[in-house]
C-alpha cells in the first residue's frame, strides 16, 4: 500500500513511533523504578534515577531473599517448562501419527475425544483434580502434589488435546508413499516414525513447542493449586505473587523482582524472536 | 497377519502414555467435577467419601448469591468491551505495520512482546502505574493536579478499576492479534489493491472493500480467542484489582471487579465452599461454550456475506 502523499507518511511514522513508545514505557518504568530506593519509587517514580547502583543493590536483595527463592524458582520453572514441553512433544507426536495412519474406529473415537475436550475450561476441572491427585498419593505412595511428576503430568494432560490436533493436522499432509516406501526398504513400524517421519516434523515442533512454552512459563493458576504458594517447588510466577503478598507496597523490591522475572523471557525472545512469531501465528490459524 | 499385529502393537505404545495422561487428569476429574456440583463436597473428604447428595442445591445457593449475578454481568460487559477494544487496536497495529514506514519489524516486536509476559507480573507492573506513577504526573505536571488527588484514582472506583482492567487486557494481547491479522493482510494479492488503484479507489475505501472482507476468515478466529481470552481472565484481575474495590448490588456490599474466574476461586477457597465453587465453574463451562459457539456461528455466517 503506497501513500501518495509524502507529509502523510511523515505522519504515519510520528504516530507509529509514539505507539511504539507509549507500548513499552510500562516495562521502562518497571526498569527505572528497579534502581531507586523505597523512598524514591513512592515519591518520584517518573524521574531518571539518581544512582544506578541501586539496581544492583535491589537486585540482591532480591536473588537472596528468602520468600521469593529466585535461584530455585527460576529452577523449577526451566524444569518444568522442560520436561513439559519434551514429554508434550515427543508423545503428542507419535500419538498423533499413529492416530493419522490407523483408520479403526477406536482411533477415531479417540481423536474426537482430544478434539472435543478442548472447550473444557480449567475452571471446572481444577477442584477435583486436587482431591483426586491426593487419594491416588494414597493409594500409590506417588506424590503428585507439590512434586515435580505431579505438575509434568498435569501439563501433559491439560497440552495434549491441542498438540495432538496441531500434529495430526500436519501430518495428514505427508505423502503416504514415503512410508511405504521405508517400509518395502525393511523399515520397521516404530522406526518409520523415528527416522522418517519425526525429522519431517520440524516446524511443526517449533509451533507446539512455543504455543505451549509461552503457556507453561507463564502459568499462574495451575502452579498455584498443585504446587501451592511458598513451598520447595515455586514457578516464578507463584513467586512473584507470593512476594508481592508479603512485601505489600514495597515498590522498589516488587518492580526489580518482576524486572528479575522478565529478563530470561525478553533475552529468549529476542534470540528466537522470528521462530516465536511464526509459531504463535502458525498455532492460531490451526 | 503378523504385520497386523506388529502395527496393532505400536498403535497402542505410542496411543496409551497421552490417552492414560488425558484420562488422569482432564477426563476423570471434569466427571468427578460435574457429580460434586450437587453434592456437599469439601476438601477434607478424601475423593469423595462422606458426600451427600444434594441435588441442584449449590446451582440454587450459586444463583442466590448476589455476588455470583454481579461477576456474570461484569465479565459479560468485560469480555464485550475487551473484544472491541483487542481487535480495534489490534486491526489498526497490523495496518500500520504493514505500511511502507522505516522500523515496522521492530514496531511489530514491541508490540508483541506484552503477550510474552505472563498476566500475573502484568498486573502488577499496571497497578504501580495507576496507583504511584500516574499519581506523581499529577504532582509535578502543572494543569494535571487532579490526578494527584486520591479519589481520582483510576483503581479507586468500580467502573475505573473494570476499565483499568480492559487497558491492561488490550495491552497484553493486542500484540498477538495483531500478529494474526498481519498474516491476514499480507495474504491479499497486491494486484487486487493496484487494480483498485488504477480505478481510483482511495487508502480508505481500499481498505473497507479489499483488506477487511478478504480478512474475515482471520476476524472468526480473533473474536475466537479475544472472546474466550476475556471470558477466562484471572491472572491480570488477581494481581491488578484483586476483585476490589467494594461496591453495593441491589442493597448488598460485594467485590466491585469479581470477574467469574475469580468467584469460583474465591468461592472455592476464601468462602471455603467448595462443592459451590465446583456448580459455578460447571455453570461457567455451560456459558463459555454457549457464547463461543453463537460467536463462531454468526462470525462464520458473516464470513459468507463479505
Amino acid at each position: 500500500m503506497k501513500l501518495a502523499l509524502k507529509p502523510g507518511l511523515l505522519l504515519v511514522e510520528v504516530l507509529a513511533a509514539g505507539l511504539f513508545l507509549l507500548f513499552l514505557s510500562p516495562f521502562f518504568l518497571v526498569l527505572i523504578n528497579s534502581a531507586k530506593t523505597a523512598f524514591e519509587v513512592t515519591n518520584t517514580p517518573m524521574s531518571w534515577p539518581d544512582n544506578w547502583g541501586n539496581l544492583a543493590t535491589n537486585s540482591v536483595s532480591i536473588w537472596t531473599n528468602t520468600t521469593i527463592q529466585y535461584q530455585s524458582s527460576f529452577f523449577s520453572s526451566f524444569l518444568i517448562t522442560v520436561l513439559s514441553l519434551g514429554a508434550l512433544n515427543l508423545l503428542s507426536s507419535q500419538a498423533a501419527w499413529a492416530l493419522v495412519r490407523t483408520k479403526t474406529k477406536t482411533s477415531s473415537f479417540i481423536f474426537f475425544m482430544f478434539v472435543a475436550a478442548m472447550v473444557i475450561p480449567f475452571q471446572i476441572v481444577m477442584f477435583p483434580l486436587l482431591s483426586w491427585f491426593r487419594a491416588i498419593t494414597v493409594f500409590t505412595g506417588l506424590d503428585l502434589l507439590r512434586s515435580y511428576q505431579g505438575i509434568v503430568l498435569a501439563y501433559l494432560g491439560f497440552g495434549v488435546s491441542l498438540s495432538i490436533f496441531m500434529f495430526h493436522g500436519f501430518i495428514k499432509s505427508i505423502p503416504l508413499e514415503l512410508e511405504e516406501a521405508a517400509t518395502i526398504d525393511g523399515c520397521r513400524k516404530h522406526e518409520t516414525f523415528f527416522r522418517i517421519i519425526f525429522p519431517i516434523l520440524k516446524p511443526i515442533h517449533a509451533t507446539v513447542l512455543v504455543l505451549n512454552g509461552i503457556w507453561i512459563w507463564n502459568d499462574y493458576l495451575l502452579p498455584l493449586l498443585v504446587l501451592g504458594k511458598g513451598n520447595d517447588i515455586q514457578t516464578i510466577p507463584v513467586a512473584v505473587s507470593n512476594f508481592a503478598g508479603t512485601f505489600v507496597k514495597q515498590w522498589d523490591l516488587i518492580l526489580t523482582a518482576i524486572l528479575l522475572a522478565m529478563i530470561p523471557v525478553v533475552v529468549f525472545f529476542l534470540f528466537a524472536q522470528r521462530f516465536i512469531v511464526r509459531g504463535m501465528v502458525a498455532g492460531s490459524i490451526k | 497377519m503378523n504385520k497386523k499385529k506388529e502395527n496393532n502393537a505400536v498403535f497402542w505404545v505410542f496411543v496409551t502414555p497421552v490417552v492414560f495422561a488425558f484420562l488422569l487428569v482432564v477426563i476423570v476429574p471434569f466427571f468427578l467435577g460435574v457429580w460434586y456440583s450437587f453434592t456437599t463436597w469439601t476438601s477434607s473428604a478424601r475423593a469423595g467419601a462422606g458426600t451427600q447428595f444434594v441435588g441442584l442445591t449449590n446451582y440454587f445457593k450459586s444463583f442466590q448469591d448476589v455476588a455470583f449475578s454481579f461477576s456474570f454481568l461484569i465479565t459479560f460487559g468485560y469480555t464485550l468491551v475487551n473484544m472491541v477494544a483487542i481487535n480495534f487496536v489490534a486491526f489498526g497495529l497490523a495496518l500500520l505495520v504493514t505500511s511502507k514506514i522505516k522500523g515496522r519489524n521492530l514496531y511489530r516486536v514491541g508490540f508483541f512482546l506484552p503477550n510474552l509476559i505472563g498476566g500475573l507480573i502484568l498486573g502488577y507492573i499496571w497497578q504501580f502505574i495507576f496507583n504511584n506513577a500516574i499519581p506523581a504526573l499529577g504532582h509535578t505536571v502543572p494543569g494535571l493536579e487532579g490526578l494527584a488527588k486520591p479519589e481520582n484514582l483510576i483503581l479507586a472506583t468500580n467502573t475505573g478499576a473494570l476499565m483499568a482492567l480492559v487497558i491492561v487486557g488490550t495491552w497484553q494481547y493486542a500484540g498477538y492479534i495483531m500478529m494474526i491479522y498481519i498474516a491476514a493482510i499480507e495474504s491479499v494479492p497486491m494486484e487486487l489493491h493496484e487494480a483498485a488503484q488504477i480505478d481510483g479507489a482511495g487508502p480508505w475505501s481500499r481498505m473497507m472493500k479489499i483488506t477487511v472482507p478478504m480478512a474475515a476468515q482471520a476476524f472468526t478466529v480473533t473474536m475466537f480467542l479475544t472472546l474466550v481470552q476475556s471470558f477466562k481472565q484471572f491472572d491480570v484481575n488477581v494481581s491488578l484489582t484483586a476483585g476490589g474495590p467494594s461496591t453495593m448490588f441491589v442493597g448488598k456490599p460485594i467485590l466491585g471487579t469479581e470477574l467469574i474466574a475469580l468467584n469460583i476461586y474465591n468461592t472455592a477457597f476464601v468462602s471455603n465452599n467448595l462443592a459451590q465453587g465446583q456448580a459455578r465453574a460447571v455453570i461457567f463451562f455451560v456459558v463459555l461454550a454457549l457464547v463461543a459457539l453463537i460467536q463462531v456461528y454468526l462470525n462464520k455466517k458473516k464470513e459468507l456475506e463479505l
